[in-house]
């Protein structure tokens, strides 16, 4: 194990990609309360943002908000000037204005609370001061105004949740079905394998789109449904490794120590698989995330409000031509994370297996 | 070999069976119908409709009666697209998903193959990586991103290619869903052949050979020739997922292949459109699944000989 471990340690391939992935997990998990904004939050006035790191709302774009909501306001806004991040501007109307109205400027997204510093001509000229909001977005914004970059984060915790839970249910069930397989042999093994072999025929990805179709995706079900779709590869490396472990010296001592079946499949089979198990539970990561984005994409996986990767693409996709950078944010964090897993995967196969590697 | 053929149909028999039996019931389970409406219509009516398509009977009664048709060749009429029958949107559909799965096919196989003999023969080298690099990375990006990539590249930015639409097949329209397709495919064979061709490679035969001094070409030929078993492993059942449509692709580019009926169907509770969209993919995965093993053969005698 620490052969392996030191193996992997000199795969720089594999170092970098375990990096990312922590990097990834940990903004994911730690990373949205940090980004100043509620990834729920919806900000009109700033639908489809482009990414990038300038405070929002832009200098010259504050002027014309200030008209627009003086309008909605009814008043006239004249001698707009901001400065140190104040907002100061003169309202006037034909009659007395209504204090009240000035609640428009906080709720637009881009102004605190305004203050009234002077009144005129009984009450028809008001001299406010109002905050400057200062909004960043380093990945921009939705179709309706939403932050991307918070939103790519609580979508990857969904990812990454559903890729790890389904490959744990895939894992549980190959592993236990082909340990079981291999070391009972004979006739049971041949008709628990021939059984696979049918399940292999069947059009799988179907009947996961039926199953969420007709009940009503929920994370759980989708969880279930993936897992129990992809543990047929986990059976038959787990019942090849079994095979050739079952008539190993230790393991006929077990059995002549009297053991139950049970307990050496536990103790003595199923840890001595684990190598190539974890191989190919780490590949199956990405495939369970890439299956879970592909459903999602349909309409069929994660539902609103939650959200996945593959539901911020399916979004994305759909507002290419007006803000592709709703394609680019949550395309980049699900790219990055699956090349990451193929390559630590890749770099495990290789330190469990030397003769793999490329260059000997 | 026609033994060979005839026990390997016979096999596929009862696996055939478990998928339209498994898909009728779990479809009939299902809460909803095929005639639901926001406003139900009179129930004289959806009596009626039951009794025209027979859904009124017991469960098995129907069972009996599709698996009946479907040994005739017959899929039934399509619930959501009235006037038609299944038979009839596959024979629309089908070229169109067929047409776009070989060309895609075909480059994958060229492309895929090529870059991984490539980068086996020059292992190590800068090429290597490269393809390795590339490989991982087609793998990792869904064909939903690719899509609309190349859609704004080369639809929108450059206008060197129409966005979508089918046109009846004019080459244009299908270079970017073709390309889309093949991606992935490309990057899991250059991996295959890449990996496989390097173990051939070290392996004594071709060790001899080029001690007897045998011209490099000719030593590639040899060895390509033993790396390419495990590619024909995999192409049963990647030939059949790209022959039978791609839901994605057909949707980003509007394509009409048979790619959408499924989950199309499968929401409108369209029984016979389900049930035979995935009779169909279940015969290509077997057929496809046969021709490979005898492709095999003919590439390795001593397959042929286990038979």
């Amino acid at each position: 194990m620490r052969r392996v471990l030191g193996r992997l340690a000199r795969n720089r391939g594999a170092l970098a990609a375990l990096a990312v992935l922590a990097l990834v997990a940990l903004a994911c998990l730690a990373g949205p309360p940090l980004t100043g904004h509620d990834p729920g939050r919806i900000y009109p006035d700033l639908v489809r943002t482009p990414p990038s790191l300038q405070a929002h709302p832009r200098p010259e774009a504050i002027a014309p908000a200030v008209e627009r909501l003086a309008f909605r306001m009814r008043v006239t806004a004249e001698d707009i000037r901001v400065e140190d991040g104040i907002l100061h501007v003169t309202l006037s109307a034909p009659g007395p204005i209504n204090e009240r109205v000035l609640s428009y400027l906080p709720r637009s997204d881009l102004f605190g609370p305004a203050t009234i510093l002077t009144r005129a001509e009984d009450g028809r000229r008001l001299r406010v001061a109002a905050p400057v909001r200062r909004l960043v977005f380093p990945l921009g914004t939705d179709v309706l105004g939403r932050d991307l970059l918070s939103r790519s984060l609580v979508a990857g915790r969904v990812s990454l949740l559903i890729g790890l839970v389904a490959t744990g249910v895939a894992l549980l069930i190959g592993v236990t079905y082909g340990a079981v397989a291999g070391y009972a042999g004979g006739r049971v093994d041949a008709v628990m394998m021939r059984l696979v072999d049918v399940l292999y025929a069947l059009p799988f990805v179907f009947f996961v789109i039926m199953l969420l179709v007709f009940f009503r995706a929920g994370l759980g079900l989708i969880l279930i449904a993936i897992g129990a779709v992809e543990w047929l590869d986990m059976a038959r490396i787990t019942r090849a490794q079994t095979l050739s472990l079952r008539h190993r010296d230790f393991v006929r001592a077990a059995e002549a120590l009297g053991l139950s079946a049970a307990a050496i499949l536990r103790r003595h089979i199923v840890p001595n698989t684990l190598g190539p198990v974890t191989v190919a539970a780490t590949l199956l990561v990405p495939r369970v995330i890439l299956l879970e984005s592909f459903l999602s994409f349909l309409g069929l996986g994660v539902q609103e409000p939650s959200t996945s990767w593959g539901a911020l693409i399916a979004e994305g996709s759909r507002a290419i031509e007006s803000a592709p950078w709703m394609l680019a944010a949550p395309a980049g964090f699900l790219v990055a994370t699956l090349v990451a897993l193929n390559l630590l995967g890749d770099g495990l196969a290789e330190a469990l297996d030397p003769r793999l590697s490329g260059d000997r | 070999m026609i033994g060979f053929v005839l026990r390997r149909l016979l096999q596929a028999i009862p696996t055939l069976f478990a998928v339209v039996t498994v898909s009728f019931f779990l479809i009939r389970l299902a809460p909803g119908g095929p005639f639901d409406l926001e406003r139900p219509l009179p129930p004289a009516a959806m009596a009626n409709l039951a009794r025209v398509y027979g859904l009124d009977q017991p469960l098995v009664v129907q069972y009996g009666r599709y698996l009946g048709a479907l040994l005739t060749g017959d899929f039934g009429p399509s619930f959501s697209f009235r006037d038609l029958s299944v038979g009839d949107l596959f024979a629309r559909g089908l070229p169109v998903s067929m047409t776009l799965g070989a060309l895609a096919l075909a480059l994958a196989l060229v492309v895929g193959i090529g870059l991984g003999a490539l980068a086996a023969f020059r292992r190590g080298s800068a090429v290597d990586r490269l393809v390795g690099l590339g490989a991982g990375l087609t793998l990792a990006v869904p064909t939903f991103v690719v899509a609309p990539l190349l859609q704004i590249v080369f639809g929108l930015s450059l206008r060197w290619l129409p966005v979508g639409s089918w046109e009846n097949g004019a080459p244009a329209n299908l270079v970017l869903p073709v390309i889309t397709l093949a991606l992935p495919q490309i990057g899991a064979l250059a991996r295959l052949t890449r990996a496989a061709l390097a173990e051939v490679l070290a392996a004594q035969p071709v060790r001899t050979q080029r001690a007897m001094g045998l011209p490099p070409l000719r030593i590639a030929r040899h060895a390509l020739r033993g790396a390419l078993l495990p590619v024909v492993a995999i192409l049963g059942p990647t030939a059949a997922s790209l022959l039978t449509g791609s839901v994605v692709v057909e949707t980003i580019f509007g394509l009409p292949g048979i790619g959408r009926y499924f989950v199309d169907g499968a929401l409108n509770r369209d029984y016979t459109l389900v049930m035979g969209t995935v009779v169909l993919v279940a015969l290509f995965v077997i057929l496809l699944n046969l021709v490979a093993d005898l492709l095999s053969g003919l590439l390795d005698p001593r397959l042929r000989a286990a038979r």
